[in-house]
């Protein structure tokens, strides 16, 4: 275990010598953009507005360009990300949220984009000193105290502890001009969130029933027609969701030829997977009902169980009907634990 | 404002309506939802208070398909969305049973929604009942409806455009601000139809969000009633309400005060010619680049 002062950060920060994307300020929201020297860092936000996928898996990224030349189609394929990184101040719940990701685009066939962006990051995780009204990450085995990163930092006032667990993380840490630190004051703050944590409203919600065995018990649920009577059918949920991989890929003509590039998609929207012979779900009940399922019942039914929702609380927050994840889990779900 | 639960009870207890559209209580007091309730058990969780900032009108579109009345509580600025919608025939006035509910401005969690600061008037344009009371009848907000308009008027054309693409820079096309607007009621929106050439699901450029923000304005143009559900529900914090108050107070000032939503059947400012009309010249004397 190691400790710096938190006055140095700004320093350690700028004297990376990689990129480093980090929570900062963007006309009133929070995003993981470039920092630079000089700007503020938004450490203290939780459920920033955009995610750290958004570092992986951008909203909007060029796949290839195909241009014309006479009768010959000429074909450009979009260069992979080949540049080292830092990915600093991720929380525990966006954490597990690339780790989902990673089931997603790195088990066969790899996709070759998002991995090249992963591997060529280092990740700083950032414990939780406090977890706010709309967490509930502990619910999908996910602790805010101990974010799964590279490098994790704990706050203490007016230090910050840290600790390397991957060689990529050692190799940033090692550059880092830090001290021996007691392992105790840690295992304290750790505890400390952990009480936290259990005070808040939606800390230990029931889960009991969201699994495979329970598909079509869940499918055919009488609650999905009032649960989506208000949804609007838009993105805000699943565009501010760390997990949300779903992707269109699109062709734009740029007058003389073709840039072929995938964008962000949503399940919300009527013409989501939309097939020639229609769309499969012509409804926004249909709809809804494929983000929740997915998230709590598809997902973790062929991964281990691993859940798709990791708590963060965001589109609880930007729901502009108040619709959410927690209010679906209580209302399909067995009620409270005791 | 329990008399409002009351009355819809009985309303729906004699049969008058089949159904309720208003809010049901959510985790905490800034948190509720619009639902529907059919009977007096699912009532339980109605509720009016001060998180009800969403405007119910547009769920009105489908909701009028329904058999039987609707009944839809309604705020003074909701009704004004509702008797557009009317007046564009997109709801039948027989379908549904309208209370117009009392309002001392909605809040979030940061106090008053920025729709209430500049809140136009707690008239009601069109109702079957009114319940209120004497505190909901006196002005709420302190922002003169132009205020922010004005600002953005005296920049040069310079620092106004930098300020506009600083903020739609941040448009992550959710389609929030077009899925709520009671003006937008196409069937299939352009930007949906896979065929149109122009759909556009992710922001290919900053370009491209300017036009679909500002063909979205120019759309709902004269139709607008400046319910400020556009800003309200944007997750980026875009303040997209003054593009349309900028388009409303350009038509006060060159065809006279008009307000969306208190006209019947008469020709609106941007449907109707007249000799006196402006001509398209003076945009460049209003201008100020």
């Amino acid at each position: 275990m190691r400790k710096f002062a938190a006055e140095k950060l700004e320093q350690l920060l700028s004297g990376i010598s990689m990129p480093v994307y980090a929570p900062v300020e963007d006309g009133g929201t929070v995003i993981y953009g470039r920092y630079e020297p000089g700007m503020r860092l938004r450490l203290d936000k939780l459920g920033t507005d955009r995610t750290p996928k958004e570092v992986l898996f951008p909203q909007w990224e060029s796949l290839m360009h195909f241009k014309m030349e006479g009768k010959k189609i000429q074909l450009t394929e979009e260069e992979r990300a080949n540049e080292d990184y830092v990915l600093f101040g991720v929380r525990a719940c966006d954490m597990q949220a690339i780790r989902v990701l990673d089931r997603v685009f790195l088990s066969d066939p790899v996709d070759t984009y998002y991995a090249a962006r992963r591997e060529h990051g280092t990740i700083v995780g950032l414990a939780c000193d406090a977890p706010g009204k709309n967490c509930f990450c502990k619910n999908f085995g996910v602790d805010p105290a101990q974010p799964d990163a590279d490098v994790v930092l704990w706050p203490a006032g007016d230090e910050y502890f840290c600790e390397a667990y991957t060689d990529k993380g050692h190799a940033l840490l090692n550059g880092w001009d830090t001290l021996e630190a007691d392992e105790c004051a840690v295992t304290a703050i750790k505890e400390e969130i952990g009480k936290k944590y259990d005070a808040l409203p939606f800390a230990h919600l029931n889960l009991n029933g969201f699994d495979g065995e329970h598909l079509m018990e869940k499918f055919e649920s009488p609650q999905w027609k009032k649960l989506s009577m208000a949804c609007l059918g838009c993105g805000s949920c699943t565009f501010s969701c760390p997990t949300c991989q779903c992707y269109d890929i699109r062709d734009y003509d740029t007058g003389n030829g073709i840039q072929r590039y995938r964008c962000w998609d949503s399940c919300m929207y009527s013409d989501f997977t939309l097939m020639a012979h229609g769309a499969n779900r012509p409804t926004q009940l249909e709809r809804y009902r494929q983000r929740f399922m997915h998230k709590l019942v598809y997902f973790p039914s062929r991964n281990e169980g691993m859940y798709s929702c990791v708590g963060c609380g965001r589109c609880i927050e930007k729901c502009p009907m108040n619709l959410h994840i927690v209010k679906v889990i209580r209302a399909l779900g067995e009620g409270e634990k005791e | 404002m329990k008399k409002i639960k009351a009355r819809a009870l009985s309303l729906l207890a004699d049969g008058t309506v089949k159904r309720v559209l208003g809010w049901e209580r959510g985790e905490d007091a800034f948190d509720c939802s619009p639902a529907l309730f059919e009977n007096e058990a699912e009532m339980e969780r109605f509720v009016y208070g001060t998180c009800a900032g969403a405007n119910l009108s547009k769920y009105c579109v489908k909701m009028g398909k329904a058999e039987g009345k609707t009944l839809v509580i309604l705020k003074p600025c909701d009704t004004l969305s509702f008797r557009q919608l009317l007046h564009e025939h997109r709801v039948e006035r027989d379908a549904f049973y309208i209370i117009g509910a009392g309002c001392t401005g909605m809040m979030d969690e940061n106090g008053l929604l920025a729709k209430c600061a500049a809140c136009k008037g707690k008239e009601f344009a069109v109702y079957d009942e009114i319940i209120d009371t004497e505190e909901c009848r006196l002005p709420t907000g302190t922002e003169k409806r132009m205020e922010q308009v004005e600002k953005l008027e005296n920049m040069t054309a310079q620092e106004r455009f930098a300020f506009w693409q600083g903020e739609l820079s941040r448009c992550i096309r959710c389609n929030a601000c077009r899925n709520v607007c009671p003006a937008c009621t196409c069937i299939k929106c352009v930007f949906d139809n896979p065929g149109s050439g122009v759909q556009s699901k992710a922001p290919v450029t900053d370009f491209e969000e300017n036009m679909f923000h500002i063909i979205r304005a120019y759309h709902v143009a004269g139709r607008c009633t400046d319910c400020g559900e556009c800003s309200r529900v944007c997750p980026q914090g875009i303040p997209l309400h003054l593009i349309n108050r900028k388009l409303i107070k350009d038509m006060n000032e060159l065809y006279g005060d008009y307000q969306a939503g208190l006209g019947d059947n008469e020709r609106t400012p941007l449907t109707s010619f007249t000799k006196e009309d402006a001509e398209p010249g003076i945009i460049h004397e209003r201008g100020n680049g």
